[in-house]
Order: structure tokens, then sequence, then C-alpha cells
């Protein structure tokens, strides 16, 4: 436990030690900013929800967490620090999951900045603020989501870029599993059960369902299932890879 | 105490450590040689817990490095090969993440940390990132977070690797400073530091061991062992009687015709009887020496015939 903690302030603070967070979370609030006024049409919806914003959340992680993720084993193994780490007394468990978490606070942070829209929203009407706090946790869970596959995919190569490629590509069939794109395509040769199942695990679905203000424990359930499964994933590609 | 029992690792169908056993006791510096690829730094991660055999054993101070890693990596200290360290932090926040981990806490944390720097000079860079050091200063910060909590067991892969000459002293004296009560190995293709530091040296080559003993031992292996230089005027009548000695495999001249070098025939000590002689005909002598042999030599020849 300790070590995570020690682990997980070391890797936080390295998100600030370099422009990379400022730059994140400048475009990550600019961008959600744009979606939600000019897209969004937040003001000329004239309802006082933030639908607006957080409809644009699964597009905007899309491209934002695979950036976020690229680096955190691919930059370990690519500069040997790996080594360094793996002969310290620490367990595989306790790196994955320290270097992930604090990965996900920085995404915590740069949503939590977002504040000011909530603010404006309950300035000029009276939002469901049980709605917008489901919508947050929503939201949280998706970017986690995301940030678990990408932080996966970084275990595989030492190459960030690589990582960032291959990781937008895996986070975008998870997105759009639901849509009939998909769904058709894998419709022509697999039995109803599985294109359903195919169906079932679309990010965008269990987001949308969230972001109504309906906590589901399905929908929540699905979100930690998946985090798991790809970090447990993470540690045995991490295994397997480190030697090369 | 490391124990390594028949260790292995092949990548794919690359054997890179074939069987290799050998155990070093406390207050012995191992040397660890071996031409390019042969397997050291290969069986230095497995040692480490870094990476995990294909076959075989290896235990620190009991500790089963597979069994109960976290006891043997508390026992162990590490210098990765090209010492890497995390390039966004400056060298006090390293080394204090890595006292951390180690489990230092309070006043006897900075008690460590104030002594390690101190040791190794690191004062004048503690704030400065460590993407921006030297490679020799990289070096240095790699050596102290491996000893900062005076493990009993010090593993370093290449420790002067990259140092000029004074820091490569200093890392030498630090080594001969820390090596009674501990196990040091270290891995290297310098062979004046093997006579410089260890007090054992294991040669490999395609992941086997091919010998294994003190320095001297390993240099009596050389023909160069016991043999006599000397340098005078009249070096080829010189050359012509020596090599008629019974005791004389072979004499060398040297490339500029005043200097020759007996070799003797194994294990026959040629001092005695060349002194005699050069007594008989009175030879002026400028210079007159016996050699301990050659780690180079021996070096060659063990490895030579594996490398071919």
């Amino acid at each position: 436990m300790n070590n995570i903690v020690i682990l997980f302030k070391r890797e936080l603070k390295a998100y600030f030690a370099t422009p990379l967070a400022y730059v994140f979370i400048v475009i990550f609030l600019v961008l959600s900013g744009i979606f939600t006024f000019y897209l969004g049409n937040f003001y000329e919806r004239n309802q006082a929800d933030l639908n607006s914003f957080f409809i644009f959340h699964p597009w905007l992680y899309l491209f934002l967490i695979p950036a976020i993720a690229m680096r955190v084993w691919a930059d370990e193994r690519k500069t040997g620090t790996i080594e360094l780490l793996f002969t310290l007394p620490i367990t595989m468990g306790q790196a994955v999951l320290a270097k992930y978490l604090a990965a996900w606070a920085f995404v915590a942070i740069a949503l939590g900045l977002t504040f000011p829209i909530w603010l404006t929203v309950n300035y000029l009407g009276n939002p469901d603020n049980g709605v917008i706090l489901a919508a947050y946790v929503g939201s949280l869970l998706m970017a986690g989501c995301y940030l678990a596959i990408g932080v996966c995919i970084s275990a595989l190569t030492k190459s960030q870029v690589i990582a960032f490629i291959v990781g937008l590509t895996v986070c975008f069939l998870f997105t759009m599993s639901g849509f009939p794109l998909v769904l058709d395509f894998f419709r022509g040769w697999l039995p109803g059960v599985l294109v359903d199942m195919v169906a079932s695990l679309s990010v965008l679905t269990h987001f949308q369902a969230i972001s109504r203000g309906v906590l589901d424990l399905r929908d929540v359930v699905y979100f930690i299932v998946m985090i798991v499964a790809w970090l447990y994933a993470c540690a045995i590609f991490i295994d397997m890879k480190k030697a090369d | 105490m490391i124990e390594v029992e028949q260790l292995s690792k092949r990548f794919g169908s690359r054997l890179a450590v074939d069987e290799l056993s050998f155990t070093v006791a406390s207050g012995e510096v191992l040397g660890f040689l071996g031409p390019n690829g042969a397997g050291k730094s290969t069986t230095m991660k497995m040692i480490t817990g870094f990476l995990r055999p294909t076959a075989g054993k290896a235990r620190i101070n009991g500790h089963d490095i597979q069994l109960e890693p976290l006891a043997a990596k508390r026992e162990l200290g590490y210098l990765p090969e090209g010492a890497p360290g995390y390039g966004d932090m400056s060298v006090l926040q390293f080394l204090t993440f890595i006292a951390d981990i180690r489990g230092l806490s309070g006043t006897q944390r900075q008690k460590r940390l104030d002594e390690v720097i101190g040791e190794i000079h690191l004062e004048d860079v503690l704030q400065q990132k460590i993407d921006t050091l030297s490679k020799g200063f990289r070096r240095r910060v790699g050596v102290a977070q491996a000893i900062l909590h005076d493990p009993k067991v010090l593993i370093m892969d290449e420790p002067t690797d990259g140092l000029d000459p004074n820091q490569k002293h200093e890392v030498r004296n630090l080594i001969h400073g820390m090596a009674k009560d501990k196990i040091i190995v270290i891995s290297t293709h310098i062979l004046e530091e093997v006579e410089a530091v260890c007090s054992r040296a294991i040669i490999i080559a395609h992941g086997r061991l091919l010998a294994d003993g003190t320095p001297e031992q390993l240099m009596a292996r050389s023909r160069y062992h016991g043999a006599v230089t000397l340098e005078l005027d009249n070096a080829g009548k010189a050359a012509e009687l020596i090599g008629q000695l019974p005791e004389v495999a072979a004499v060398e001249t040297n490339g500029d015709e005043c200097r020759i070098t007996a070799l003797p025939k194994q294990g026959q000590s040629l001092m005695p009887t060349i002194s005699r002689l050069l007594d008989q005909h009175r030879w002026p002598v400028r210079e007159l020496h016996q050699q301990k042999g050659r780690l180079d030599e021996v070096f060659r020849e063990v490895t030579g015939g594996a490398a071919a």
C-alpha cells in the first residue's frame, strides 16, 4: 500500500514536471468549451443542463486519453527505467496500479477544472445537480476505461507514437462497437449472441446511460470490469515484453 | 551469499545463458568478464529478478529471487546497464524517491542521503534534472541509488563505463571501501579494473562459465606468467644464450631490438637462472622484471575459441 502511494506521487508529479500536463489541460478545457458552446449550442438550447457539455466527452477522450496513456509504459521501457523499477522491492500489481491511478488522477484534475461550466449553468438556471454529478462520475469512469486500454497498449511497445495510434484505434473500436457500422461487419459471420455482446461492449452506450442521470449498477460494473481486465492484461504484457 | 544454480535463459532459439552455476560469499568482489553478448547482463538481470530464468535458480542470502522476490530484492542494490534514471526528476528528488521505496524514513533517510551524496560527490548537481546530467554524473547517480539502503549484496553492470580516469578511480575506491562486509558483483570489459578491485573473476562466453578464480590464478594461466623481460644493449647475443636455457620455452624479441622477453616452460621459474647468466657475462642491464601474466591474453585465449 505504502509503495503504491510513493509511486503514485512520483508519477503524478512527473506529469507536472514537463509542459505535457499544462498543454493537455489547456487543450482539454479549450476544446470542451468550443464543443459545448458552438457545436452543442449550449445557449440556444435554452435548457439548464450540461448535456451539450458531456455529449462530446467520448470524442474528446478518444484523442486526448491515448496521448496521456502512451508514455506510461512505453517511455519506461525505452529509457530502461523499467529495469530499475522492477528490481526495487515492489510487486507488479503495485507498479501497474500506481502508474494507472496517477494517470487517472491527472485526468480527474483536468476534468475537475471544467467546474466553471457548472457554475455557469447554475448561475443561468436551476439544473438538476444530481444528474450533473452522475454525468461527471460517468465521464470519469469512461476516461478511466479509455486510459486502461491505452496504458495496456503502451506496455506492448517502446514507441510512444505506435502506442498512441494503436491505443486510439482500439479505443475507437470500443466506442463505436454499438454503432451499426461495426455491428454490420460482425453480423455477417458471428452468431446473434456474440453480436449482442459486441454491442454491449460499447463505451458510448454505457456512458450515455449514466450521463442521463441514471447511475445503473450494470453500467458502473461494466466500466470497472473493463478497467480491471485491461490492467490485468497490461501486467501480463509487461511481464512478457520487458526482456526485449 | 549469492547462489546461482544451473541458471539458463533462452530468447527464442538463442540460448543466452547456459546452465551457469556459481556462488559468491560475503567479502568477495566478483568481476564478471566476457565479450559483448556473452550473457553477462542477462545473468545479472536474472539474479536481480528482472528477468525470469528459463531454468535454474538464483538465491540472494537464502531468498529465492523467483519465490520470494520482495525479500530477495530488499537485500539487493542494483545498477542496471546504462544507469537508467527518471529524466524528469532532479537528482535529489530521484534519490529521495528511491529511499522512500526502500523503506527509509525520517532521520535515517536524511542520514543515508547525506552520506551517499557526500561519498559520491553529488552535491553540485542535486537540483539538476537527471536528463541534463553528463554521462559520468548519471552513472554516479546510478551507483548512489544502488547503495542508498546499504545493501548486503551489490550488483553493478559496468559501473565505470563512461567515467573519466579520476571518476573511475573514485568508484573503485568506493567499491574497495564497501567490500569487506558485502558481496559485490561487477561486470566489465576493462581488465585492469579486475586487477584493481576484484578478489575473484569469472569469465563467461556464450552463456557458459569458462574460467573462475582469483585474478592471480587467472593470470597464472597466461603464457606470460613468470616471463622475464630485460632490456640491454647486446640483446641478440643474450637472446640466443637465454634461448638455450632448459627452463625457457621461447624468447620473444620486441620491436626495438633491445628488449627481449623469455617465456618459461610450464611451472618453471626463470629469474634465478637468468640472473646467474647476466652475472656471468656482466652485461649491463637497463631493465629487468618478471611478469605476473597478462589478463587480456588469458581473456582472449579463454573466450577466443568460443567466439569463433
